[in-house]
């Protein structure tokens, strides 16, 4: 398989499946009465404005976080539902100690790092109890996370009111706060009222520290080995259940991140009743869409945001913004299916081109002296020798018939 | 062709006249990049056995698909009954009398027997009735002596029942030509005797057999003649009364056999390995390896005989750590590893081939690199602390693919697109690399083809000279003769008997793997039994 092959099977899928999503919406349109070209013309014209273009980076990057915490998972085939119930739980606890008043003597570095901290202590934490569950009685970590994320849910709901962390903002309730030195600040665009989140740089690093780990480290190998063969795993040395937990911790420390650019950057600055919810379930999406891939998940969640931020102008064309949502349930559809046949176009290709390279150059020393002829014609004496060129005794001339 | 003088050789079971039940003429069949099939011609007489018999990947299976209309073949024609066919699915096959049964069951194991038989072919009972199949069925199976109760879930059926529910499927569609793929390969060797015996009465009938397999001792026993094929091509004819199994080997392979054994003995008296009253329970508490003691030296190679299923993978597992042990300890080089983790013990230097190495000794889809780190992953110069060496684990891999000449394009290629002799030798390379003091080889060269065979015995001899101490389990009792300083016989998880490899027979050993007494010569198990026939057999050179 030379490298244009290569890559061209590696673009095949998701460019296939986003053609395939483009024509099954179009139907959508169609059926029910609009126009597939003035959707096009709607989201072509959301993207004109800045706003729409800032708006989602700003977005992608919380999907960039949740979609790495769930790739771990996925690397070793640990399937964390509960993404979304630990990020909530640890933006929520991080919120409330980053709004406590003795943050305000410190300075602002720390005070953000002691944030992002506590967002990853409690993520991995929550993620703990499925782990746990999982390495001492086998528990399935997807009906684990599930039910985590409705008592996280029920958690959250308790711990936000006045009688606990939060205190009464208006009509809704949120944590205390965080005062001016614990947020970070925006950078404002020009052409845009929407400012740019510093916080996609927390997304990089993360994605960038995930493609280290998985391919330069012990760990990482450990990871994949074990995701690929946990037999082989096991034989090799590799404590899985270890494995396991640590790598359930990892994708919950990252799934705590998940909160943090709208905590630190948001409006807000702080945990309330408006905090987004859902991330994490889109964090599978993504890290379904990007293949687990660093790049790829990056590509991923930068799609998926842009559908997102188009949906408002689809409105505005009277169209209505749910075709955003059938276009990327389509899209994830046909990416998981197209990415299945080409994992088995790849490897049939590779077979073959592993048994043509063999076939056309045997090494020195194959001792078969058919070995280059195979295939290549030359060979018209076919069974009525039944002895072309080998070493035979005479004792197996005579029980071998011509 | 064949001619057909031999056939008059081989016996009075040949003794319809006619036109062939099946020939083949130039049937070559390729596929993109590779020629699977090239000029392959035989010819199967009416009321026969006929054995196909070729390494893994000489393209027996191809052929058989050929001819049971999985695929068109390129160039040559089929004959059936002197009648030339062409068929374009299995469908047209059957309709001319042509059944399959293949090696892996095809059976729905929800549905009863004669619901597995019927289905797709209701048409035979003019449409879904059961009570006339069911008569039906029962009619085949007693003029065959295939009985199996139709009623019957196919779940609760053995393996020997359900390849019987295989072969009642075929017949009942009809057909005069069953092809058996490798049938006795999920067998064990009582049932490989049942079915002989259903095979011998279906061609008292008067049906045709093609039988395709690689274990020579049964071809032998069952086949009226023999076709071998080697790369894709028929390469000659033999009759099974006159020919040896080495010679039919040789032919299969198209060169001289490698002989397993070894050189001076390198034993020394410094002791790698000590089990002492090792014992292992499963989870209800029956013992599976009980009250083991063994020393292997430097220098040693201490053979385990038994017949399969007797505690010799729990013994692997107990010296690899894989499975807690109920009492006993494991000592390597003087220091007790009994309560330690698989990691340290591979750390401590042991090397493991496993019998299983699609399971356990590779990662399918990851690269020949990123396998050879596989086990050594915290060793040098694969990891240097926490970080994992790729360049150091290229450049080992690369060494291990030329001295093991390990046949692939590069080392950038998944495990899974070699063959399985060359993932083998990949995996001793591997297991062999890091300076290993013990080696455990299970099995080391099953399902490898020749070259590779010999190559890794010649790497365990040079590795034993050089003062490695291996555990050497085969089922293969030549390899276990030839290979070994001593051999020990395990049974029912116990140690029966410590043999001197130089003196003993296969026939010794196969009546102390089966529990019988070597000087009485009782055999205990009918099973174990027929196992000791297949070991005289392939020992009796």
């Amino acid at each position: 398989m030379n490298g244009r092959t290569k890559f061209l099977l590696a673009v095949a899928a998701p460019v296939g499946a986003a053609i395939i999503a483009v024509i099954v919406t179009s139907l959508v349109l169609l059926a029910t009465g609009h126009s597939p070209g003035d959707a096009l013309d709607a989201i072509v014209g959301a993207f004109g404005q800045n706003r729409t273009l800032i708006n989602t980076f700003n977005v992608a990057a919380n999907y960039y976080l949740a979609a790495v915490a769930v790739a771990i998972g996925f690397k070793m085939n640990l399937f964390n539902i509960g993404v979304d119930g630990q990020y909530r739980l640890a933006a929520l606890l991080a919120a409330w100690v980053a709004g406590m008043s003795f943050m305000n003597g410190l300075p602002s570095v720390l005070r953000i790092v002691i944030t992002i901290l506590v967002a990853m202590i409690v993520g991995a934490a929550w993620a703990s109890i499925a782990a746990l569950l999982k390495v001492t009685r086998g528990v399935s970590e997807v009906i684990s996370t599930i039910m985590l994320n409705a008592i996280g849910l029920a958690l959250g709901a308790w711990l936000l009111s006045t009688d606990h962390l939060a205190v009464a903002a208006g009509n809704n309730v949120s944590t205390q706060p965080i005062t001016e030195g614990g947020t970070i600040p925006t950078i404002a665009i020009g052409g845009s009222s929407t400012p740019l989140y510093p916080m996609i740089g927390l997304a990089l690093l993360v994605g960038l520290i995930y493609a280290f780990l998985l391919s330069r480290t012990v760990f990482g190998f450990s990871i994949k080995a074990t995701g690929m063969s946990e037999s082989a795993a096991v034989a090799s040395g590799i404590n899985v259940k270890k494995m396991i937990f640590a790598a359930m911790l990892l994708s919950g420390a990252v799934a705590g991140l998940v909160g943090m650019p709208e905590l630190l950057t948001g409006r807000e600055g702080a945990f309330s009743l408006n905090f987004p919810t859902g991330i994490g379930f889109i964090g599978i999406a993504v890290a379904l869409l990007g293949r687990n891939h660093p790049v790829g998940m990056i590509l991923a969640s930068l799609l998926w945001s842009a559908l997102d931020a188009s949906s408002n102008s689809l409105q505005g064309a009277d169209i209505p913004k749910e075709l955003v949502t059938i276009m990327q349930g389509v899209l994830l559809f046909a990416v998981v299916i197209a990415y299945e046949i080409v994992r088995r176009a790849r490897r049939r290709l590779e077979q073959r081109t592993v048994a043509r390279t063999l076939a056309a150059a045997p090494p020195p020393g194959g001792g078969d002296p058919d070995a280059g002829g195979f295939g290549g014609g030359g060979r018209d004496d076919g069974p009525d020798d039944p002895l072309p060129a080998g070493p035979g005794t005479p004792d197996l001339q005579k029980a071998v018939s011509s | 062709m064949p001619s057909p003088e031999l056939s008059a050789d081989s016996g009075s079971t040949v003794g319809v006249s006619g036109p062939d039940a099946v020939r083949l003429s130039g049937i070559t069949k390729r596929f993109p990049g590779v020629v699977a099939n090239f000029d392959i011609s035989f010819a199967v007489k009416r009321g026969t056995v006929h054995a196909l018999v070729g390494e893994n990947g000489a393209g027996k299976s191809t052929l058989m698909k050929t001819l049971y209309g999985m695929h068109r073949p390129d160039e040559g024609t089929i004959e059936i009954d002197g009648t030339p066919v062409s068929f374009t699915s299995p469908a047209d096959a059957i309709k001319v009398g042509i059944g399959m049964v293949h090696q892996h069951f095809m059976l729905a194991d929800n549905l009863t027997v004669w619901e597995n038989i019927v289905l797709g072919a209701e048409y035979i009972t003019g449409g879904f009735r059961p009570k006339a199949a069911i008569e039906l069925i029962s009619e085949i199976g007693a003029k065959y002596g295939l009985y199996v109760d139709p009623t019957r879930l196919v779940e609760s059926l053995g393996v020997g029942d359900r390849q019987r529910v295989e072969i009642l499927k075929v017949l009942y569609r009809g057909a005069k030509i069953l092809i058996l793929d490798e049938p006795t390969a999920v067998l064990v060797p009582q049932e490989v005797d049942e079915l002989f015996g259903n095979l011998r009465e279906l061609k008292r009938e008067g049906l045709t057999i093609v039988f395709i397999s690689h274990k020579l001792d049964e071809v032998r026993s069952i086949a009226d003649e023999i076709t071998v094929i080697r790369r894709g091509t028929t390469v000659g004819t033999a009759d099974p009364k006159r020919v040896t199994n080495r010679q039919l080997a040789e032919l299969m392979v198209g060169s001289a056999l490698p002989i397993p054994e070894l050189r001076d003995s390198t034993v020394t008296t410094h002791p790698v390995l000590d089990l002492a009253s090792v014992t292992v329970q499963e989870e209800n508490g029956r013992a599976v390896l009980s009250d083991l003691t063994l020393t292997i030296h430097a220098g040693e190679v201490r053979g385990i005989a038994g017949v399969e299923g007797n505690g010799q993978a729990e013994l692997v597992d107990a010296i690899m750590g894989l499975r807690p042990l109920a009492h006993g300890t494991v000592t390597l080089e003087s220091v007790d590893i009994t309560r330690a983790a698989t990691r340290t013990r591979r750390e401590a230097g042991i090397g493991f081939i496993p019998e299983d190495r699609h399971r356990q000794g590779l990662i399918l889809e990851g690269k020949l690199w990123e396998n050879r780190i596989l086990g050594h992953q915290t060793r040098p110069p694969l990891a240097s602390g926490v970080m994992i060496n790729r360049a150091a684990a290229r450049k080992d891999t690369q060494r291990i693919v030329d001295e093991f000449d390990v046949r692939t394009p590069g080392i950038e290629v998944t495990a899974a697109s070699l063959s399985g002799g060359n993932q083998q030798k990949l995996i001793v390379g591997r297991e062999m690399s890091g300076e290993p003091v013990l080696l455990i080889a299970s099995h080391p060269t099953r399902g490898v083809d020749v070259g590779a065979q010999a190559a890794i015995w010649e790497h365990l001899r040079r590795a034993r000279e050089a003062g490695l101490a291996v555990l050497l389990i085969s089922a293969d009792l030549e390899e276990l003769i030839g290979m070994s300083d001593t051999l020990s016989v395990i049974l029912r998880g116990r140690f029966v008997g410590e043999f001197d490899p130089r003196t003993v027979t296969p026939e010794e050993l196969g009546i102390a793997m089966t529990g019988g007494e070597v000087a009485g010569g009782t055999t205990t198990e009918s099973v174990a039994s027929s196992a000791v026939t297949d070991s005289e057999r392939g020992g009796a050179r």
